[in-house]
């Protein structure tokens, strides 16, 4: 039996909410409102919202200044590419564990053990680093010291079981990304380790910051653990006979991933690949640091109307109405399907 | 052909065993029923069969060719899932032709192969719908004609009619043995209803715990139970068992009279079917009986009468619970 309110109620009720709704999206709307203002109309407080003469200046101001087509093929570019590189992995990954997930460790040893094996085999690559005054000489010591911690690793990461493996690729997500940043700006920008004069090679001349070879793989690895974890849920509710059914008409691995599995989950991956679309496309922290020119999206694009010289919050504001306008009409085109994604199997 | 050996095949999860060691031959063209309570492992021996689970230890051969490793595609087997297990995304005629398309036949030859398999599964119409807008019985068929399709070495059935109403579960049971009829493959059938075991199998294998109680023929199992579980388990209603278990006697083997016999009781309850009448008669000591008496019979409850065996329709069983042979 539905729920009985009565009238009064729910009017209360819609008052409320559109006043909650209105209160989040007033931000929005003062930021679309002063990207059709004068820079000293959209500076004045207090703001005049509705009487100010209308201009469309900002828009050709900062398509003039900054080649908004430029930075709306490069966000492309990465949202696209790290999306697609994304899913190569994610949807592997969410099957093996969907599907045939361990409970239980794969090795004896105890989580101490294994830190201590990590750390352990970390020192050593230290110390091989210092004794080499932090240049390996030649490139056969350097994979030597890259092995020795990464094979231990691997090894740790592989015996995990699937519900602990899916709580470390979370743990990824809890530290501040600004925590990161030190360490990640300098392996993208002067990689000594990697990127120098070998002898027989020289890499001195490359680097990663600022360009795409940077940026897809990176991107790819910020948002792999949620795609990881959505198609994790949604794979959870197909039905493993389906999969097994297939594996006795004489499917491939291959078969079964791509003709039986792909296509059931695909209201899932495409809100999957939505979902991760929106958040490359909206990224900025690692943008903004890590790029400056050739592969700058257009969360920079915004950014380089807030500069030293001053806040040019109309001409932010037109270049921020700009950079979200191609994300807000596909979201809207296909929020019916990201909905339906979101909720399958809730409501099955 | 399609010969299967199990040797000494023993299937563990962890520390729960769940099959201890299995050992059995189906032989070429046989209908073998795997049977018994839920839990004792038939659903899981089949699997094993099938490679959809890795042995702990034994070996699987099919065809005298060692198979315990070799992956399911690699078995040239065909299963039938009790849950139908059908590509929801592909139309009838996809679904039937999948295995086909993965042995990568040429596509006139997969047309013909799935018109075959409609035609006889009565399946033309809907070759152009989807599983969801199938009937469970239409869809039944549809997976049944997948299995078909390819001449497997063996079809495994896993509980197929578990999901149907009893009406089309009889139509289908006396189907899918027609089929067994004219294709002459090898089958086995899991199901936990010994009336589908009964009817349907060349010889029956009992499992109770992972164990194999006893394989034989329908009748062979009915006449010589090798112990207590498989003497219970066979028959319905079940086998009367007295005296601590040392004495068993079907209730069809039970003769009543309002005179003498030898054993006395007392009408409980009737259950008329109207081809028979089972009665539900305490015998005081010996404890609840089950007889089956004639459609026609006139006893209520509360009722005295008195019971007689059959002669040499009684079964004795030692205090092990192994049959004792005459």
């Amino acid at each position: 039996m539905a729920r009985r309110q009565s009238k009064r109620k729910t009017i209360i009720v819609s008052i409320v909410a559109w006043m909650i709704g209105l209160l989040l999206f007033f931000p929005i709307f003062w930021t679309m409102v002063a990207a059709f203002k004068t820079e000293s109309d959209a500076y004045s407080l207090p703001q005049n919202f509705l009487t100010t003469p209308w201009t469309l200046e900002n828009f050709g101001i900062v398509q003039e200044r900054s080649d908004y087509f430029r930075y709306v093929f490069n966000t492309t570019v990465i949202v696209v590419l790290s999306t697609l590189l994304g899913l190569l992995f994610a949807i592997p990954a969410a099957w093996s564990m969907a599907f045939a997930p361990t409970s239980e460790s794969r090795s004896k040893l105890s989580g101490w053990n294994w830190l201590a094996i990590v750390l352990g085999a970390l020192s050593v690559c230290f110390l091989g680093l210092y004794f080499t005054d932090w240049k390996p000489s030649n490139a056969l010591l350097g994979i030597a010291l890259l092995l020795i911690f990464v094979v231990p690793a691997s090894l740790w990461a592989w015996s995990l079981n699937t519900h602990n493996s899916l709580l470390w690729m979370l743990s990824t997500k809890m530290m501040p990304p600004a925590g990161a940043l030190i360490p990640i700006y300098l392996i993208f920008n002067r990689n000594g380790l990697v990127f120098r004069d070998w002898g027989w090679v020289n890499l001195s001349e490359y680097n990663l910051i600022d360009s795409f070879w940077g940026m897809v793989p990176l991107m790819t690895l910020l948002n792999l653990p949620i795609i990881i974890w959505m198609l994790f849920t949604y794979f959870k509710e197909i039905p493993v006979g389906i999969l097994e059914a297939a594996r006795m008409d004489g499917a491939s691995l291959w078969n079964e991933l791509f003709r039986i599995l792909t296509p059931m989950a695909l209201p899932g991956i495409a809100s999957t690949c939505l979902l991760n679309i929106i958040l490359a496309w909206n990224e900025a922290f690692w943008s903004l640091n890590l790029t400056n020119k050739y592969a700058a999206p257009l969360s920079f694009f915004i950014s380089e109307y807030s500069s030293p010289e001053g806040q040019f919050w109309a001409k932010l504001s037109a270049a921020s109405i700009m950079a979200i306008a191609p994300i807000l009409v596909v979201g809207w085109f296909s929020q019916k399907q990201l909905v339906r994604g979101l909720t399958f199997g809730a409501v099955k | 052909m399609g010969t299967i050996a199990l040797n000494r095949v023993r299937k563990a999860f962890g520390d729960a065993v769940i099959i201890p060691g299995a050992d059995l031959e189906i032989r070429n063209g046989e209908f073998v029923v795997f049977v018994g309570p839920s839990g004792c492992g038939k659903s899981t021996l089949l699997r094993l069969i099938a490679g959809l689970e890795d042995t702990t230890s034994g070996h699987i051969s099919i065809d005298d060719k060692d198979v315990t490793d070799v992956p399911p595609a690699g078995r040239e087997l065909a299963m039938v899932f009790q849950s139908y297990a059908l590509y929801p995304h592909m139309s009838v005629r996809s679904n039937i032709a999948f295995p086909l398309k993965m042995a990568k036949m040429p596509q006139s030859e997969i047309d013909a192969k799935v018109n075959h398999a409609a035609r006889t599964l009565n399946l033309n119409d809907y070759l152009d719908r989807k599983p969801g807008q199938l009937s469970g019985g239409q869809r039944q068929r549809v997976a049944i004609g997948r299995a078909i399709v390819r001449n497997p070495k063996a079809f495994l059935f896993d509980e197929p009619l578990s999901n149907l109403d009893a009406a089309l579960r009889v139509n289908m049971r006396i189907f899918i043995m027609q089929l067994h009829k004219d294709l002459g493959s090898t089958s086995i059938y899991v199901t936990h209803d010994q009336v589908e075991a009964m009817t349907m199998a060349d010889r029956i294998v009992v499992l109770n715990k992972g164990n194999i109680e006893q394989v034989g023929s329908p009748l062979e199992l009915y006449n010589h139970p090798n112990s207590l579980f498989v003497a219970g388990f066979i028959g319905s209603p079940k086998m009367n068992f007295v005296e601590d278990n040392s004495i068993g006697v079907r209730p069809e083997h039970l003769q009543t009279s309002d005179k003498k016999g030898d054993w006395a009781g007392t009408v409980k309850l009737t259950e008329n079917l109207g081809s028979d009448t089972f009665l539900h008669v305490d015998g005081g000591q010996l404890g609840m009986i089950t007889v089956r008496a004639s459609g026609e019979s006139t006893l209520k409850p509360g009722d005295r009468i008195w019971l007689t065996p059959e002669k040499g329709r009684l079964h004795r069983f030692d205090a092990n619970g192994k049959a004792i042979r005459k």
